[in-house]
């Protein structure tokens, strides 16, 4: 159910429990043994920063994804539900993730009819309601399409 | 009103005010606007607001130049502005009220003006721990160019300036002492005449950054007897791209130019070219003239509410801030100095305060949340950043009612 505008629209529409719990307990925190890939983001906004690992083998897929930094619940739970989307997918198909939850949080085309199925994703469509808020969803999701093009700049949000 | 046992008669002059403001007349999320971020910029009343648009509908034309009545009348509001600032912080002379666009080019002004003539290696410049990064980056140029050496006092956990650790800092190499009179982050007031007497001992100018100083207290510069007194007009509810740099006129004479251009000359030729005198010298280019005449609007009225009244209402309101704040559960208060303007930092459980930002904005509470531009100090800490709530004359004790209220339903988002 997707409430109209910001006035009505409780705030526990961002705050969902499944975003408060990848937040409180990421899922693939720390650092990797073996890293083929990494980049780092920074939303100098608020201070998020985090570095994401990922470990890609020879025939492009990411056998493994991890992160770590700090941020707010919002950068937090992305970062967790980034790793737990993107681990068994090709680069190419990572990539797809990020054009379609990039496109949908930041231009608010509609979660319906995506060329992808978004799944546990969905929950981050809240931040579509918080203009303010959409960068630190997006961090993680730059950082991987950095760290997937061997980018050596940190992303940025800005 | 359950406060009303707390304020006097004065004050309550000061908590009548806030019809004055027009944009704390209006819902956010649904709810009533609370305004806690006076700190990063102030609300403007209408008195402000109308005399700049007077301005531009009746007076604009360039300052000093033209014959014509406009620029006769351009001159006179934004030289009667100069006149109303001068009075507003007891200036001696107008000579020694140069306007700026902000805090900030005050600040870079007496950098590269007063202090980079004259630094070398072995010269110091000395700050303190709590500075906004307006008053340390200005510095660190200044140093980076000149090979000087920077120094940094020290703070205590509850955000004081450590003074004897100051004033043993301060050595025959130190060329400045650059302070704030209100920690914008910790809201501290920091003594500053007793600083500046200590500094005067051993023949050190002071620069004050009185960014957080001049809205909540009244300032008297030849009282404080510092050399230099930076301010902005936004955080004293006037205009932005306003400020003003207050110098000992001694000083400013002996500073060379800081900005080339037209208005802070007398005379050009390709030869060589003669200054003009203060404060025009510092003056280059056709300033923000309509803002400088809000900025005065803001000086006024100010000190027709008196800026004792001010405070004193500010105080009241700080206390019952931090008394409620304090009785929350799960709170780490950060900025616990005994002396303290109306600013609160703060951290409430494990919630990031971006995240507080969020619930308390659909709230209609408006806070900052962030490193409040004082990195240091949030390192000092031990804290990304925090969740802070500033206070101004219009806010009152409903507001804090509603920010405690805020902050028992971020409490229950995040149990």
């Amino acid at each position: 159910m997707m409430a109209g505008s910001i006035q009505t629209d409780d705030v526990r529409e961002l705050y969902r429990d499944l975003i408060l719990d990848h937040a409180r307990h990421p899922r693939h925190f720390g650092k990797l043994g073996h890293v083929t890939h990494t980049a780092e983001g920074i939303n100098p906004l608020c201070g998020d920063k985090l570095r994401l690992y990922l470990d890609v083998d020879a025939n492009e897929t990411i056998t493994d994804a991890a992160f770590e930094g700090s941020g707010c619940a919002i950068s937090v739970a992305s970062a967790s539900l980034l790793t737990d989307t993107v681990i068994g997918l090709r680069a190419s198909e990572a990539m797809t993730f990020f054009d379609a939850v990039t496109a949908q949080l930041a231009r608010g085309d509609s979660l319906e009819g995506s060329e992808v199925e978004l799944g546990k994703l969905r929950a981050l469509a809240g931040v579509r309601d918080f203009p303010t808020r959409v960068k630190c969803a997006t961090l993680a999701w730059h950082a991987l399409k950095s760290a997937l093009r061997l980018d050596t700049a940190p992303a940025s949000t800005e | 009103m359950t406060h009303a046992s707390r304020i006097t008669e004065a004050q309550s002059v000061v908590a009548a005010c806030r019809a004055d403001f027009p944009a704390l007349d209006q819902d956010v999320s649904g709810h009533r606007l609370v305004y806690l971020d006076s700190a990063a910029s102030a609300q403007q009343p209408s008195v402000v607001i109308d005399a700049i648009a007077y301005y531009e509908r009746h007076d604009h034309a360039n300052v000093h130049r033209g014959v014509h009545t406009l620029s006769h009348r351009a001159t006179d509001a934004y030289e009667g502005a100069r006149e109303t600032l001068r009075a507003f912080i007891n200036a001696a002379s107008t000579s020694e009220v140069v306007f700026t666009s902000g805090t900030t080019e005050s600040i870079n002004l007496v950098a590269q003006s007063f202090c980079r003539p004259k630094l070398g290696p072995g010269d110091k410049i000395l700050i303190t721990h709590l500075e906004h990064h307006a008053n340390i980056v200005p510095w660190q140029l200044v140093c980076e160019q000149t090979g000087a050496e920077l120094l940094v006092a020290p703070i205590n956990d509850r955000g004081e300036v450590e003074l004897e650790a100051l004033y043993a800092l301060m050595d025959e190499s130190v060329r400045l002492l650059a302070i704030a009179h209100v920690s914008n982050a910790l809201g501290t007031i920091i003594p500053i005449k007793e600083i500046t007497a200590e500094a005067h001992a051993r023949e050190i100018p002071v620069l004050v950054d009185g960014a957080q100083g001049v809205p909540h207290m009244p300032v008297d510069v030849q009282d404080l007897d510092c050399d230099f007194y930076a301010f902005s007009g936004h955080k004293m509810f006037g205009p932005t791209g306003t400020g003003v740099l207050y110098g000992r006129e001694a000083l400013l004479e002996a500073m060379p130019p800081y900005k080339g251009g037209g208005d802070m000359i007398l005379e050009v030729s390709f030869s060589g070219t003669t200054f003009n005198e203060l404060p025009y010298k510092f003056e280059a280019g056709t300033p923000n003239i309509s803002g400088v005449v809000g900025f005065g609007a803001a000086a006024r009225y100010l000190e027709d509410l008196g800026m004792h009244n001010v405070e004193a209402w500010e105080h009241e309101l700080s206390q019952y801030m931090t008394e409620q704040l304090s009785a929350v559960e799960g709170i780490r208060l950060i900025g616990t100095a005994a002396h303290k303007a109306g600013v609160q930092s703060f951290l409430l459980g494990d919630i990031h305060p971006h995240d507080l930002g969020t619930i308390l904005d659909h709230q209609g509470v408006a806070i900052r949340t962030g490193h409040h531009c004082a990195m240091p100090v949030m390192e000092f800490f031990g804290v990304p950043g925090t969740a802070r709530a500033s206070l101004a004359l219009y806010n009152n004790f409903d507001d804090i009612d509603r920010l405690i209220a805020a902050l028992g339903k971020a409490r229950e988002i995040f149990a």
